[in-house]
C-alpha cells in the first residue's frame, strides 16, 4: 500500500467515528471532553455552533452517531453521545456570548423562507450574522415545524424547543406565520434574492382502499393528523382499545401518546417482522416499557363496523422469506385472518412529499418520485435562486439531516447571492494539536474508563402516564454525566507517526493492548489484512501505513479497535510516535 | 504516565487450545525504559507461552537481579516466581526443580546476573542439565545500575558512557555448548518470528536450554558505536537456520526437501524442521556449533538462530534417578518404608 496521506483531513476524521457518522459532522469528542471538565458553556457553544438545536436534539437526535461508536467495537454499548448533549444544554449558564453579532447595517440581500422547520431555522441563523435580511413564512402559529407539531412534549417539552427556536427567531427573523404559502410564484415574485424550501414532508399515508375505511372514518385518524390535533387540543382523549398501525418512529409516538390520552389497551401492529420495523430501538423499548405490546407479521385486511361504530380490524399473518440477495419477500399464512378488537385505529403507515403550493407557472422540474431535482451537494433547483432542504429535499428524514442541509443551503445562498460557483465550496477547518506534557504524560486523560454505559433516571411511570406534558426522561446528574463522559475514548487525539526517527524496537507492538501496530513486508491491502497480528477485517476503517522503515518492513496501524489510550506513544523511546489532538470543524456559511 | 492498561483486547483474538486467551498470560504494566529490548523478549515469552498452550498455573518463573530479571513481573500474571538474590537464580531453580518436577521452569537473568556475579551457578546448572529455561537477556550492559559494561560486552565497544571496553567479552552460547547445555540458542528482542520459536523449542527440550537474547538497553547502550545497540545488531545479524516447531499434538503441513532440511525430535514428541543454507550442517554436532559460532565472529558477524540441540540427554532428575513425584505429594508411607525395608537394606550391606 502506499503511505497513507494524513494531511487530507477526511483521514483523521474518519477516524473519529461519531463525528463522521453525524450528518453535520459535530466535533462530539471535544464537547464531551468539555464535559469531563465541568465546562458546560463551552460544550453547548460547540454544540449550538454546529448542530444548532442541542437541547432539542439532546432529546429527540436519531443519534446515528451512536451506533457507529468505536465503544460499540471494543465492549457492547456506545457513549451516549446524545444525552450528554443534552447535558451541555442542562447545565449551562445564562451566560450568551456565544451568540454571533448580527449586523444592524444589511447586506442588501433578502431571502424567503418557506416553512419553519429546523431546515429552515438552520438557515436563517447561519446567514443573518453575514447581514441578510430573512423573511420565514410558515402556516402554523409559531416555528418549529414538525418538531413542534409532531414530536410528543413527553419527549421534548415546550420550554426547550422555545428556548432553541426563539434564540434564532430574536437574532432578527422577520416571521409571517398562519401564512399557508398556496403558490411559490407569488413568493417568488416579490423579488427575494433567493428562496429556501423548508416545507417537510407533510402528508401522511392512508389505506383508502382497505374496506371499511369509510364506515369507520369517525374512528380512524392519520398518525400525523392525530398529533398535531393533540398539540391543538382539538383531540383531548382516546377510547379505551387503540390500536396502532406501522413500525416506524411516528407509531411509537402515536401508541405512547395513546397511553396518555387514557387508552388502556394500546398495540401496535406491524406488518413485517419485528427486526425490520423502521423505529429506533430505544423509541421500541420505551413503547413496551410502558405496557404496549407490538404485534409483528400482521397485514391489515379490513376494519370492522357493526352499527356504525368501529369495534376491530382482521388481520392475515405474514410470514417473511428472504431470496438470496437479502431481498425480503411478505407471504401470507393459509391461516384465516385474526380479529383484534378497538375503539380506535391510528395510521402511522408512512409519510410523504407533497407541494401542492408548486404550481406550473413556475418551472420546477420534479422526478419520478414527486420531489424536485436537486444539485446533491448544493442543494440548488432548477430555478437557480430557489434551494430546497430538510424533508422537502429528498423525502422525510430527521432533524439532524435537516440541519445538515440547512448549513449547505446556508453556504449555497451565500456564494450564490454573491455571484460566485456555487461548486467551489468553502472546506472544513483543521487543526492539530500535540497533547504531549512532559515525558509520558498527556494533557488529554487517556485513562480508558471500563464503566459500562450509565442509564438516564426517568419520571415516576404512574405520573407520566396520566400526563402527555411531563417529560419522561429526567437527564443525566452532573455527576453521572461525567461519568458517563469519561467512557469517551477520545477518538480525535490521534496517533501520529513519524517513521523517520522509528528505531523498530517494538516497544509500541508489545504494550498496544488491542494489537493495533503492526511491523511488516508491505503488500496490497488484501495482503496485508490478512497478515497483521490481530484480525483486520472491518473494511471501513482504515490501514495506517508508513513509508517504508530501515529494515525494509513498513509500520501498519489498524484503525478499527484502537482505544486512543496513548501506551504506543508512551512506550516509544524516540517519540515517533505522537498523540496529537485533531479539530475538524464544517464550513458554515460566510467562510473561506 | 499510565500506571494499568486498559482492559478491553481486541474483539476477535483467538483462544488456545487450552481455552486460554493472550491475556490469560500477561503480566502487570511494564516499568521499564520506554523501547527496552527485555519488554520485546517477555511478549515473545508471552506469545511463545500462549501458543503451546502452556497451563499459566503450571509454570514457576525464577529471576536474579537487574531490569532483565524484573521483567517476571511483567509475563504470567497468574503463575509461580521467586525473585532471588544478584546470580542467584540457577540455585533456588534448582531447589524448586528437585522439589517440584512437574511445574515449567522459566528462569530469566541478563549478562551481569549470568556472565559476573552468577557465573559460577550458570556453569553448575549447565553441566547437571537442569531441567530449565534458561533465558539471558543480553544488553552488553548492566542496564538497572546504569550502565557499566558487563562481560559480555564486546572489545572496544562504546556506551552511552563513552569509552571503550577494554576486556574481551565472553561467549555464553560457546560457554554454554561447552559446559554442557542440551539446547543452545540465540535471538534477538527485536526479531519475534525467530524468537518466539527458540522459545518454543526451549520449552519442549527436556533438560537446559539456554536462550541468548540480544536485547538492546535503550537507554545506556544503544549508541551508535555500541555492538549491542539496534542498528548494530541489525547490520551484523546472521541466522545460522530457520525452523518450524510443530508441536506433538500438531499436524505436519509443510513439506520438507531433503537435504536442506534436518528433523529434530524432541523428548516430548514435537518436532524441529530446520531449514539450513547448508545440507551437510548437523545442528546436534557440538564441534560444528562451536566452530561455526567462531567463524562468524571472525568474520564479524553475530550468529543467530537454533546452534546445537542434544534431545537424547539426560536431565538432572535422571541422572540422580529422584523421584517422579512432587515432594509434597510424597507421605509418611513413601517417606518411611518400616522396619523389614530397613532390615532388608542392612543385610544388602552386610
Ligand atoms: C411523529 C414524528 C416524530 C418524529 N420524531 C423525530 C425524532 O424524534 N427525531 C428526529 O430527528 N426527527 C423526528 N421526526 C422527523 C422530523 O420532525 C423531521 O425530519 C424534521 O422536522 C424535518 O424538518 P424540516 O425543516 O425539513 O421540515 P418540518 O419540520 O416538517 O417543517 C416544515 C414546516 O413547513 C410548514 N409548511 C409546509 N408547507 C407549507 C406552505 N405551503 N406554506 C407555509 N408553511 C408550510 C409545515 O407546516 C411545517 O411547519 C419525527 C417526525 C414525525 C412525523
Ligand atoms: C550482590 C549484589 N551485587 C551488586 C548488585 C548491584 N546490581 C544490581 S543489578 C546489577 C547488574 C545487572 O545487570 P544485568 O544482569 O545485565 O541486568 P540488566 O539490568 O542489564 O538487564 C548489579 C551489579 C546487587 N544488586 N547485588
Ligand atoms: S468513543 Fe467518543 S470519540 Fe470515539 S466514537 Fe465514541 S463518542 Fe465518539
Ligand atoms: S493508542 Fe496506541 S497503544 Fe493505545 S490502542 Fe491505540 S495504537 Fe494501541
Ligand atoms: S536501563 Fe536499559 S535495561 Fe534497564 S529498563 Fe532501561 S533500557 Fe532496559
Ligand atoms: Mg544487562
Amino acid at each position: 500500500m502506499k503511505p497513507t496521506n494524513t494531511e487530507d483531513p477526511e483521514y483523521f476524521h474518519k477516524v473519529i467515528d461519531c463525528q463522521y457518522a453525524c450528518p453535520s459532522h459535530t466535533p462530539v469528542p471535544e464537547y464531551i471532553r468539555l464535559i469531563s471538565q465541568g465546562k458546560y458553556d463551552e460544550a453547548f457553544t460547540i454544540n449550538w455552533i454546529s448542530n444548532v438545536f442541542p437541547g432539542i436534539l439532546g432529546r429527540i437526535c436519531d443519534r446515528p452517531c451512536e451506533p457507529a461508536c468505536r465503544r460499540t467495537r471494543v465492549e457492547e454499548t456506545p457513549v451516549a453521545i446524545c444525552r450528554l448533549k443534552r447535558v451541555t444544554s442542562d447545565f449551562k449558564s445564562d451566560n450568551t456570548d456565544f451568540m454571533p453579532k448580527v449586523p444592524s447595517e444589511k447586506n442588501g440581500k433578502k431571502i424567503a423562507l418557506i416553512g419553519g422547520g429546523p431546515a429552515s431555522l438552520t438557515v436563517a441563523r447561519d446567514l443573518l450574522p453575514l447581514g441578510y435580511e430573512i423573511d420565514l413564512y410558515d402556516d402554523q402559529s409559531k416555528a418549529g415545524g414538525f418538531i413542534r407539531t409532531q414530536v410528543p412534549s413527553f419527549r421534548l417539552p415546550e420550554k426547550v424547543l422555545n428556548e432553541e427556536v426563539d434564540r434564532i427567531l430574536n437574532m432578527g427573523v422577520t416571521t409571517h406565520f398562519n401564512h399557508y404559502v398556496e403558490s411559490l410564484k407569488t413568493i417568488a415574485d416579490k423579488g427575494y434574492d433567493a428562496i429556501f424550501v423548508g416545507t417537510g414532508a407533510p402528508r401522511g399515508r392512508d389505506l383508502p382502499a382497505l374496506p371499511g375505511r369509510v364506515a369507520g372514518d369517525a374512528s380512524i385518524f392519520i398518525g400525523i393528523e392525530w398529533l398535531a390535533a393533540v398539540l391543538y387540543r382539538h383531540v383531548s382523549s382516546t377510547p379505551e382499545k387503540v390500536l396502532v398501525l406501522g413500525g416506524g418512529n411516528t407509531a411509537m409516538d402515536c401508541c405512547r401518546m395513546a397511553r396518555r390520552l387514557g387508552g388502556e389497551d394500546v398495540r401496535v401492529i406491524v406488518r413485517s417482522p419485528r427486526a425490520d420495523m423502521k423505529a429506533s430501538p430505544w423509541e421500541i423499548e420505551d413503547a413496551e416499557d410502558e405496557g404496549i405490546p407490538i404485534i409483528d407479521n400482521h397485514a391489515p385486511v379490513d376494519f370492522v363496523v357493526e352499527d356504525g361504530r368501529l369495534i376491530g380490524m382482521h388481520f392475515q399473518k405474514m410470514t417473511a422469506e428472504y431470496d438470496a440477495n437479502g431481498r425480503r419477500k411478505l407471504l401470507a399464512s393459509k391461516e384465516a385472518p385474526v380479529f383484534i378488537a378497538c375503539d380506535q385505529v391510528l395510521l402511522a403507515v408512512g409519510q410523504q412529499n407533497a407541494f401542492p403550493f408548486i404550481k406550473e407557472d413556475m418551472p420546477i422540474q420534479m422526478n419520478e418520485h414527486g420531489l424536485p431535482v436537486l444539485d446533491e451537494k448544493t442543494y440548488q433547483s432548477s430555478v437557480p435562486h430557489i434551494f430546497f432542504g430538510g424533508d422537502a429535499a429528498f423525502g422525510p428524514k430527521n432533524v439532524i439531516t435537516a440541519v445538515a442541509h440547512g448549513h449547505q443551503a446556508a453556504i449555497s445562498i451565500d456564494l450564490f447571492c454573491q455571484g460566485k460557483d456555487l461548486h467551489d465550496r468553502p472546506g472544513p477547518t483543521t487543526n492539530l494539536v500535540s497533547q504531549k506534557m512532559g515525558m509520558q504524560d498527556w494533557i488529554y486523560d487517556s485513562h480508558v474508563s471500563p464503566d459500562h454505559r450509565y442509564a438516564v433516571p426517568t419520571a415516576d411511570r404512574v405520573k407520566s402516564l396520566k400526563d402527555r406534558l411531563v417529560e419522561v426522561e429526567l437527564g443525566f446528574s452532573k455527576k453521572t454525566g461525567h461519568q458517563e463522559a469519561l467512557r469517551c475514548l477520545n477518538c480525535d487525539v490521534q496517533t501520529v507517526f513519524d517513521f523517520s526517527t522509528c528505531i523498530e524496537c517494538d516497544a509500541c507492538v508489545d504494550i498496544c493492548p488491542e494489537f493495533c501496530i503492526n511491523f511488516v513486508e508491505n503488500g496490497d491491502e488484501d495482503d496485508l489484512r490478512a497478515r497483521l497480528l490481530a484480525p483486520a477485517d472491518n473494511r471501513q476503517q482504515a490501514l495506517y501505513v508508513s513509508p517504508v522503515l530501515p529494515t525494509g518492513r513498513v509500520m501498519v496501524k489498524d484503525e478499527n479497535v484502537c482505544l486512543h489510550c496513548g501506551l504506543c506513544a508512551e512506550r516509544c523511546p524516540t517519540s515517533s510516535w505522537e498523540m496529537v489532538q485533531f479539530t475538524y470543524n464544517s464550513a458554515l456559511a460566510g467562510q473561506k | 504516565m499510565s500506571f494499568d492498561r486498559p482492559n478491553f483486547r481486541h474483539p476477535k483474538l483467538a483462544k488456545n487450545s487450552a481455552g486460554y486467551s493472550r491475556t490469560d498470560y500477561e503480566g502487570a504494566i511494564s516499568t521499564l525504559c520506554a523501547g527496552c529490548g527485555h519488554d520485546s523478549t517477555t511478549n515473545a515469552i508471552i506469545q511463545a507461552c500462549f501458543e503451546l498452550s502452556i497451563v499459566p498455573h503450571r509454570v514457576a518463573k525464577m529471576s536474579g537481579i537487574g531490569c532483565s530479571s524484573k521483567t517476571p513481573a511483567y509475563f504470567l500474571g497468574k503463575s509461580h516466581g521467586f525473585n532471588a538474590v544478584h546470580g542467584r537464580m540457577p540455585s533456588v531453580a534448582t531447589g524448586a526443580n528437585m522439589a517440584n518436577r512437574e511445574l515449567l521452569y522459566i528462569g530469566i537473568s541478563g549478562d551481569g546476573d549470568t556472565a559476573s556475579i552468577g557465573m559460577g551457578q550458570f556453569a553448575h546448572a549447565l553441566r547437571r542439565n537442569l531441567n530449565l529455561n534458561y533465558i539471558c537477556m543480553n544488553n552488553g550492559c548492566y542496564g538497572l545500575t546504569k550502565g557499566q559494561d558487563s562481560a559480555t560486552a564486546d572489545k572496544g565497544s562504546v556506551g552511552k558512557r563513552g569509552a571503550p571496553n577494554m576486556y574481551a567479552s565472553i561467549d555464553l552460547c560457546e560457554l554454554a555448548i561447552e559446559l554442557g547445555a542440551s539446547y543452545v540458542a540465540r535471538g534477538f528482542s527485536g526479531d519475534k518470528q525467530q524468537l518466539v520459536p527458540l522459545i518454543k523449542g526451549a520449552i519442549a527440550h527436556n533438560g537446559l536450554a539456554f536462550i541468548d537474547v540480544i536485547s538492546p538497553c535503550v537507554t545506556f547502550n544503544n549508541t551508535s558505536t555500541s555492538t549491542k545497540s539496534y542498528e548494530y545488531v541489525r547490520e551484523h545479524i546472521e541466522a545460522t537456520n530457520t525452523f518450524d516447531f510443530v508441536p506433538l499434538q500438531q499436524e505436519i503441513l509443510a513439506q520438507y526437501s531433503e537435504g536442506a532440511s534436518q528433523e529434530v525430535v524432541m523428548h516430548d514428541g514435537s518436532i524441529i524442521h530446520l531449514h539450513k543454507a547448508n545440507s551437510s550442517e548437523d545442528v546436534t554436532d557440538r564441534l560444528q556449533a562451536v566452530n561455526k559460532l567462531e567463524l562468524e565472529k571472525k568474520r564479524g558477524r553475530l550468529l543467530t538462530g537454533l546452534l546445537y540441540v542434544n534431545p537424547d540427554i539426560q536431565e538432572t532428575h535422571d541422572i540422580i534417578n529422584s523421584t517422579l513425584r512432587p515432594l509434597n505429594t510424597l507421605t509418611e508411607a513413601d517417606l518411611c518404608p518400616g522396619n523389614s525395608a530397613l532390615q532388608r537394606i542392612n543385610e544388602s550391606l552386610r
